[in-house]
């Protein structure tokens, strides 16, 4: 079945580790979603949360190259588990020129901020699931969206 | 100390003996460092890529890790299809290369290039040295990673002011400790035990293993498992040797250019145990129909390799050398049965054959088979790539492990001869026999100087037919046989749409080039047979002459490899040959 997993890479903190898994996905065809790298607390690791999607017989595939790479420490696809915290962070400006209330509900519905306003748009920050990113696009979209930034998706698990 | 002296010291430390390079600017440190150094000698390929390939050459004879040391820009690219070939044979090497200094990376500078980058992408993983200080953890991890679980190739470029800058209180580490790589080398015990069952159980069990029992110097626990279970075996090109050819119960190589009995077995069998292989595409055919009626087993060091190509039912991760004996202590001793009939009946109906005639032309099969004959069971043969890889890989009859050395996942042309010398450095008084074509002899032909100035004794074998002779096989037999650029003799003066070679192609040069004047004017013997008389007589004089020699046999342009199974189509697919 073909669908989107989120795959958790703990790696060395090493130069070019990076480059490294991207260069590994893109040499086997693999087709990367979103890809963040950042460091943690421990200064020596390093985690990069990867959104691909394929079969899980290729997302097999994907987990069991990424953990043969050297830098590779742990590989977790949280996919199919309940216990992980996942959030995604979203910009969005928005035609503002009509509806307005009805924007500002949207808003408050999702919790949303609005981080800038300008005669022609609003600009809003939030964040959330995943599912709650896709859903603030769904249903702003008829009031206009200019444009958007979304920051991949990160996660934690719950214990 | 300096960057290059602690560089050669660790080389040192880690058991190295022999380098094979080329040097440049930015290497010219570690070359003064090392024209000084009295325990280790340094071999100057005419090539980076022969460097590479040497040390290649190297690992696979020794089983120990290969050394290359080049300059940066030209000299490291250079090194990138020797690093590829030893990724893809999982082939334990070291390539050093220099760099520009650290305050020029990223500047364009003169001869600088990415190696970091280009490395990544065909090693088992590199490393950029950026201070001296982080020198000797990465000398020690690199030959570590080199060595270890799925060997593999390791580059390291060294900056030349790393190289150059002083280190006060270095000490060789003794230990690696890496966090994220610990190679698996026991199987799990649970599924050592189920594949004893199946075993057991199974009618027709067929072993299939690869070059990993080689890699794993498993020869020996393969042998006791063989003669405790009477299971037949096909060997792919990578394993050849690791089972004497003249086993009642080896059925040869398997795929494209496998036995016929190697690959009904396959389809036959109904337990395939797979071991140290990946099932490559040359091997499996179409993979729909591959071993259609068997449980597979996999047994694989690198758990990548398990389920990558072919849906496995019992995975085990783990090196060949444990595993199998493990495996021997829980299968049950089995007698032959019919199913060793069966394949024995195969191996005496479809045996490899030749029709040579004494007044024809030479058959390269022929000359294959007389140097089998005139071989001894640790003679190390090298080949090169293509339609001689082939015929050497079916009528040489391989005895011991790392006796058979060819680049088998990338296919490189050009690879034997390098690989030879270095075979013949790690081993100065065995023979050691490169048999290579007419196409792949010109890709390195340089380092016949090499062989020349530093009397390596390589017997070169040149079979000649003067065709790129796989790819004219493939055009003559699917694509219409238009020879599309295929003769290595085509030119100016030939017609237009050729279909192949007649008599008047030989006039005005029957030689081009003429390789027995090339050997010569690199101050190496040269050596012609025409005629089947010859063969015997020049192949003696050859392998009996101290030092390097050359040995071209013209041989019949348009024979095939046969058997083959066409690209894509089931193993039991396969043709036997011509008539």
């Amino acid at each position: 079945m073909e669908g989107k997993h989120t795959i958790i890479i703990t790696v060395a903190n090493h130069i070019g580790v990076l480059a490294r898994i991207s260069g590994l996905l893109s040499s086997r065809g693999y087709n990367i979603e979103s890809i963040i790298g950042a460091p943690t607390e421990n200064p020596d690791i390093y985690k990069i949360h990867l959104v691909v999607k394929g079969t899980d017989e290729r997302i097999e595939q994907v987990k069991k190259q990424l953990n043969k790479l050297i830098d590779t420490i742990k590989v977790v696809d949280i996919s199919h588990s309940q216990n992980y915290i996942v959030r995604e962070f979203i910009l969005i400006k928005v035609n503002a020129t009509k509806n307005l209330s009805e924007i500002f509900q949207l808003i408050n519905v999702f919790r949303a901020k609005i981080v800038d306003v300008t005669k022609s748009h609003l600009t809003i920050d939030l964040s959330g699931p995943p599912r709650k990113i896709e859903r603030f696009i769904e249903l702003l979209t008829p009031y206009g969206i200019k444009e958007f930034v979304r920051s991949g998706e990160v996660a934690l698990k719950e214990t | 100390m300096t960057g290059a002296e602690i560089l050669i010291d660790a080389l040192k430390k880690e058991g190295v003996n022999v380098i094979f390079g080329y040097p440049g600017g930015a290497v010219i440190p570690i070359f003064d460092v090392l024209f000084k150094e009295k325990d280790i000698k340094f071999i100057l390929t005419r090539h980076e890529q022969g460097a590479t390939h040497a040390a290649d050459g190297y690992a696979r004879a020794t089983g120990k890790v290969g050394v290359c040391i080049v300059t940066s820009g030209p000299g490291a690219t250079n090194t990138i299809t020797g690093i590829a070939n030893a990724k893809l044979d999982s082939v334990p090497i070291v390539v050093i290369s220099g760099q520009v200094s650290t305050n020029y990376i990223g500047t364009d500078a003169f001869q600088e290039t990415d190696m970091d980058g280009l490395a990544r992408s065909v090693c088992k993983h590199n490393y950029l040295v950026q201070k001296v200080e982080d020198l000797p953890q990465v000398i020690k991890k690199a030959f570590y990673i080199a060595r270890s679980g799925r060997p593999g190739p390791v580059s390291i470029d060294l900056p030349k002011d790393v190289t150059t800058s002083s280190l006060k209180n270095y000490t060789y580490p003794e230990t690696v400790d890496m966090l994220g790589y610990k190679p698996t080398l026991n199987g799990n015990a649970r599924q050592i035990e189920k594949l004893a069952i199946y075993i057991d159980n199974a009618e027709k069990p067929l072993l299939y293993t690869g070059g990993g029992i080689i890699t794993a110097g498993a020869a020996e626990e393969l042998d006791k498992f063989l003669k405790k279970t009477n299971i037949p075996i096909v060997v792919t090109l990578m394993g050849l040797g690791s089972v004497p050819s003249d086993n009642k119960l080896f059925l040869g190589m398997p795929g494209m250019h496998g036995t016929v009995s190697a690959n009904y077995a396959i389809m036959e069998c109904d337990l395939l145990i797979a071991i140290g292989n990946r099932f490559d595409d040359r091997v499996t055919g179409n993979k729909q129909t591959f071993a259609k009626n068997a449980k597979i087993a996999h047994v694989d060091i690198d758990p990548a390799e398990i389920g990558k190509n072919i849906k496995t039912h019992i995975p085990i991760v783990g090196d060949a050398k444990n595993v199998l004996a493990d495996l021997y202590k829980k299968v049950k001793p089995r007698e032959p049965n019919e199913w060793n009939e069966v394949t024995e009946e195969w191996k005496k109906n479809y045996p490899l054959k030749y029709n040579q005639s004494e007044n024809s032309e030479i058959l390269p099969q022929y000359v294959i088979d007389r140097i089998s004959h005139l071989s001894k069971d640790d003679t190390i043969i090298v080949t090169d790539v293509g339609q001689h890889q082939m015929w050497c890989a079916l009528f040489y009859k391989q005895m011991k492990p790392r006796t058979f050395l060819s680049s088998g996942g990338l296919g490189t042309m050009g690879f034997g001869l390098p690989a030879a010398m270095g075979a013949s450095i790690a081993f100065p008084d065995r023979t050691v026999i490169n048999i290579s074509g007419d196409g792949g002899i010109q890709m390195n032909i340089q380092e016949l100087a090499t062989c020349s100035v530093n009397k390596i004794p390589v017997k070169i074998v040149v079979i000649n037919n003067s065709f790129l002779g796989m790819v004219r096989q493939w055009q003559d037999l699917f694509w219409n046989k238009n020879y599309a650029f295929t003769c290595l003799k085509q030119g100016p003066g030939c017609p237009d749409k050729c279909k192949g070679p007649t008599e008047k192609c030989e006039s005005g040069r029957p030689y081009f080039p003429d390789l027995v004047k090339v050997a010569e004017a690199n101050g190496i013997k040269g050596l012609r047979a025409t005629k089947v008389s010859e063969v015997d007589a020049v192949l003696q004089e050859g392998i009996n002459t101290d030092g390097p020699v050359l040995m071209e046999f013209m041989v019949k342009k348009t024979e095939n490899v046969y058997p083959m199974v066409p690209p894509g189509k089931s193993l039991d697919e396969i043709i036997m040959g011509e008539e």
